[in-house]
């Protein structure tokens, strides 16, 4: 309910997927602990040589508001797990749920000082975080504009180490051989959850010129249904921007997206007269070099995009800065495992979106980011390797 | 009663088999006495719950994960039965029953429900056109024959790593001690492991046992018990359907004490490593090497040790030593005694049976033990401590490895050198430096040479 309240999301969603994830994520790492083996290591000479996996130290974590509890979570568990100490800042729009849990950790049980959380502002208490000479690493999730500032800040500070969970302009590809109606349906998943609000979106939908004019058809069809509305109403299937600032924002990428000649074919306006709410969007005939193509949007905002062969949506997927993730819908096995080797993405889905779960790595090429967080992969940023 | 798809069966043939406890030679109560016959039933139960597309098949990973760990909230809800249970069944302490041998049980679940979803395959960049991934697949039914030396234990260290990785089993608990393992049975349903997934079937070795080991519909046998059985086993498995196969057998693992060592702290691990349970212990320090400048002391502080003992009923806070697990035992292990008085090693204290029920036996400790005695050869699994002199690092190396067996060892001293020298030169599973018996969930445990196949934990 915190989580509702304080970020928009549909009550449903925050208790079954939300709430489920983060539950998942911390019995996944607690079960790491006391694996996560280092090496011995038949070395040249007369000389027994082995590997620690010794903690990095205090680690700086500055999380966002898109999924409060469950980035907490994603930060807490690998670090926690491996033995370090956190200082954790929280978003200043949505500290609620992770206060919260605050309480938790100490009726848990760890020890004083091992969690410490600080609700506060980016430019003020994070920067202090990422500069601070006493932080041995720094995790980050949020901008890619703000990560560019972390990795500033670490390099003049103390080369505190550094991970990064930045933007993306994932690209969605979907062949003409797709099942339709899954294809259609997925691709709608991947814009639209979250109210568009996740760094995965699928924001660049390229469809085959197959079968364009019928996806767009339904994915308008399927846009238009979506109910938009109060987000403890079970019914509600999107809820409000998360503020004021995104709400402007992007509204001002719709305008853009008129003005540079995108075909508006439903939406585009605010859904309510209170509230941060935007009605669900879809743009067609989208160019790669349109404002809407390139940047992230983070709203209910969907791009369509026409193909026509495989390598040349490989390339356009790849021309991005972003790297984060990316999907192919395709019943062809060798289209598949083609399209996935050349994509430059972090993680590639195939026939399906936003599949996670606390085993996976997930992460980001390019200027999305650095570093994995999930699974075993998520440890390695929070040891530092003795010999 | 026999334990097959999470419901409770008499034996086929209607035979049963009694129970006893150790402490005084009464019988606690009857047993279904498990044959083939519900052998094949347990089998067919675990093969049709491991089917492509069954529950156990198709669920996740981390939930596999999840009712381990459930299974071991519901063993720390019934800590003090269990522990009893070991306790009346298996003549073991009370006290260390609850502290060691529950506390490992219910962290031995815990770790493996750990692991459940951490068991990874690889993506394998092989030359051509391919793509080319591992998975890590079930074997599928195994068997699992175990001891009565740590019966609850023993029992987790089977099913844990089993279940971890979604393999069905039969298990067949050790005649002497089936108790724990037919209890488990309940909590097992009752923390919603699907039907099929654990079944328990007691009953006698040459009977019960053979039917898993020879049996063409299972996939892989593990055993823990004496060498000689551990034979027959792999003779089964090869005869029948090259079924895999992993051995924990016996041990005679040497410790060896240097002059530099903390003299306090050796006698006493080496105490503890051999009279831990009645030296009924796989790894029990059954040969003591001691460095000769330190020889005289080390044997008098031993003997003092070992004559500080209260016997009695193990279920009393005030005793420290229970009873052997059984006549066959107490009558081995006697007659070893006297074979060691017979060829000459020097009887220090002990050395015959105590009280008038139950099977007691002295702690007893012999000097003097030269390298061909039988007491310094074979497996006594008793409380029988065997203390031997050597002068120099060469010579007790060899002599620490002229054995067949190749469990466990320990060295005793201050110098980093001779430690690291020791961890590399003894030919044993497990090389314990200035301890001994340090064994825990996240730690390969298991023998070089005749001391068994594989590793587990």
């Amino acid at each position: 309910a915190l989580e509702t309240l304080d970020n928009g999301k549909p009550y449903s969603i925050s208790y079954l997927v939300d709430l489920d994830m983060v539950v998942k994520c911390l019995r996944y790492y607690a079960g790491w602990s006391d694996k996560f083996h280092g090496k011995t290591i038949p070395l040249d000479g007369d000389f027994f040589c082995y590997t620690r996996h010794e903690p990095v130290g205090v680690c700086g974590q500055i999380i966002p508001w898109n999924f409060p509890l469950l980035m907490q979570a994603w930060k807490l568990g690998p670090a926690l797990a491996t033995g370090n100490v956190v200082v954790m800042k929280v978003a200043e729009q949505t500290p609620l749920s992770a206060l919260y849990v605050a309480n938790l950790i100490k009726e848990a049980g760890f020890p004083p000082g091992v969690v410490n959380i600080i609700p506060g502002y980016g430019p003020t208490a994070g920067a202090a975080i990422s500069s601070h000479m006493e932080v041995d690493k720094v995790a980050f999730t949020g901008s890619t504009e703000v990560g560019h500032l972390i990795q500033k800040a670490a390099a003049e500070s103390n080369l505190k180490r550094v991970t990064l969970e930045l933007g993306g302009k994932s690209p969605n590809i979907i062949m003409s051989d797709a099942d339709m109606d899954w294809a259609v349906d997925q691709a709608h998943f991947a814009l639209f959850f979250n109210q568009g609000q996740c760094c995965c979106a699928g924001s660049r939908t390229y469809v085959q010129e197959d079968v364009y004019h019928e996806f767009v058809e339904r994915s308008v069809e399927k846009a238009k249904s979506r109910v938009v509305g109060n987000p403890f109403d079970f019914k509600t299937e999107q809820g409000p921007q998360v503020d004021e600032e995104q709400f402007k924002k992007i509204l001002g990428y719709i305008s853009t997206g008129k003005r540079e000649g995108a075909k508006l074919l439903c939406g585009g306006n605010p859904a309510a007269d209170r509230g941060y709410f935007i009605q669900p969007t879809v743009f067609g005939d989208v160019q790669d070099s349109m404002t809407i193509a390139r940047e992230e949007i983070f709203g209910p905002v969907m791009q369509i995009l026409k193909f026509k062969t495989i390598e040349e949506v490989i390339e356009r997927a790849n021309d991005s800065k972003y790297g984060l993730a990316a999907a192919v819908f395709t019943k062809d096995l060798d289209k598949a495992n083609y399209v996935s080797q050349g994509l430059r993405a972090g993680t590639v889905w195939i026939n399906c979106y936003d599949v996670f779960g606390a085993q996976a790595p997930f992460g980001g090429y390019k200027a999305s980011g650095n570093g994995r967080e999930l699974g075993e992969y998520g440890l390695e940023a929070y040891v530092e390797v003795k010999n | 009663q026999i334990f097959i798809n999470n419901e409770w069966y008499d034996s086929v043939s209607g035979k049963k088999f009694a129970v006893f406890n150790p402490a005084n030679e009464e019988k606690i109560c009857d047993v279904e006495e498990g044959d083939k016959a519900d052998v094949d039933k347990a089998v067919k139960a675990a093969r049709k719950a491991f089917e492509l597309g069954s529950p156990w098949r198709t669920m996740d990973a981390s939930e596999r994960g999840r009712l381990l760990n459930k299974l071991a909230d519901l063993v720390e809800r019934d800590r003090l039965i269990l522990a009893t249970m070991e306790t009346i069944d298996g003549g073991k302490l009370f006290s260390t029953a609850y502290l060691m041998d529950l506390g490992a049980c219910i962290k031995t679940l815990r770790y493996y429900a750990g692991w459940a979803d951490k068991n990874h395959g690889r993506t394998v960049p092989m030359d051509g056109n391919f793509f080319t991934f591992t998975r890590h697949e079930p074997v599928g039914v195994c068997g699992q024959i175990i001891p009565w030396n740590f019966p609850l234990v023993m029992f987790i260290w089977k099913i844990a790593p089993a279940l971890c990785c979604g393999n069905t089993v039969v298990v067949k608990p050790a005649e002497q001690t089936p108790l724990s393992a037919l209890y488990m049975g309940s909590l097992i349903k009752e923390a919603g492991f699907p039907p099929g997934v654990v079944n328990i079937v007691p009953g006698f070795g040459p009977t019960a046992g053979a039917a898993i080991s020879h049996h063409m519909d299972v996939d892989k046998v593990s055993f823990t018990g004496s060498t000689e059985v551990g034979k027959l086993i792999k003779e089964a498995a090869g005869k029948s359907n090259l079924k895999r196969v992993t051995l924990e057998l016996g041990g005679k693992s040497p410790n060896i004490v240097f002059a530099d060592a903390d003299l306090d702290s050796a006698v006493e691990i080496a105490h503890i490593g051999l009279f831990h349970h009645q030296g009924q212990c796989c790894i029990a320090g059954s040969r003591i090497f001691v460095e000769e400048p330190i020889y005289d002391e080390f044997v008098r502080r031993s003997i003092e040790r070992a004559k500080k003992y209260t016997l009695g009923n193990p279920l009393l806070p005030t005793v420290q030593q229970g009873p052997q697990i059984d006549k066959e035992q107490f009558k081995k292990i006697l007659e070893l005694i006297d074979s060691g008085k017979k060829e000459g090693a020097k009887l220090e204290c002990g050395g015959g049976p105590w009280g008038d029920k139950g099977y007691f036996i002295q702690p007893t400790v012999f000097s003097n033990v030269a390298d061909d005695m039988r007491i310094a050869k074979e497996e006594i699994f008793g409380p029988v401590q065997q203390i031997m002199k050597f002068k120099t690092i060469d010579e007790v190396i060899e002599r620490a490895n002229n054995t067949t067996y190749g469990l466990a060892a320990a060295v005793f001293t201050k110098d980093i050198d001779k430690a690291l020298t020791f961890a590399a030169a003894l030919q044993a599973g497990t090389v314990w430096v200035n301890c001994y018996s340090a064994i825990s969930a996240q730690c390969p445990f298991g023998g070089f040479k005749m001391s068994g196949n594989g590793r587990e934990m």
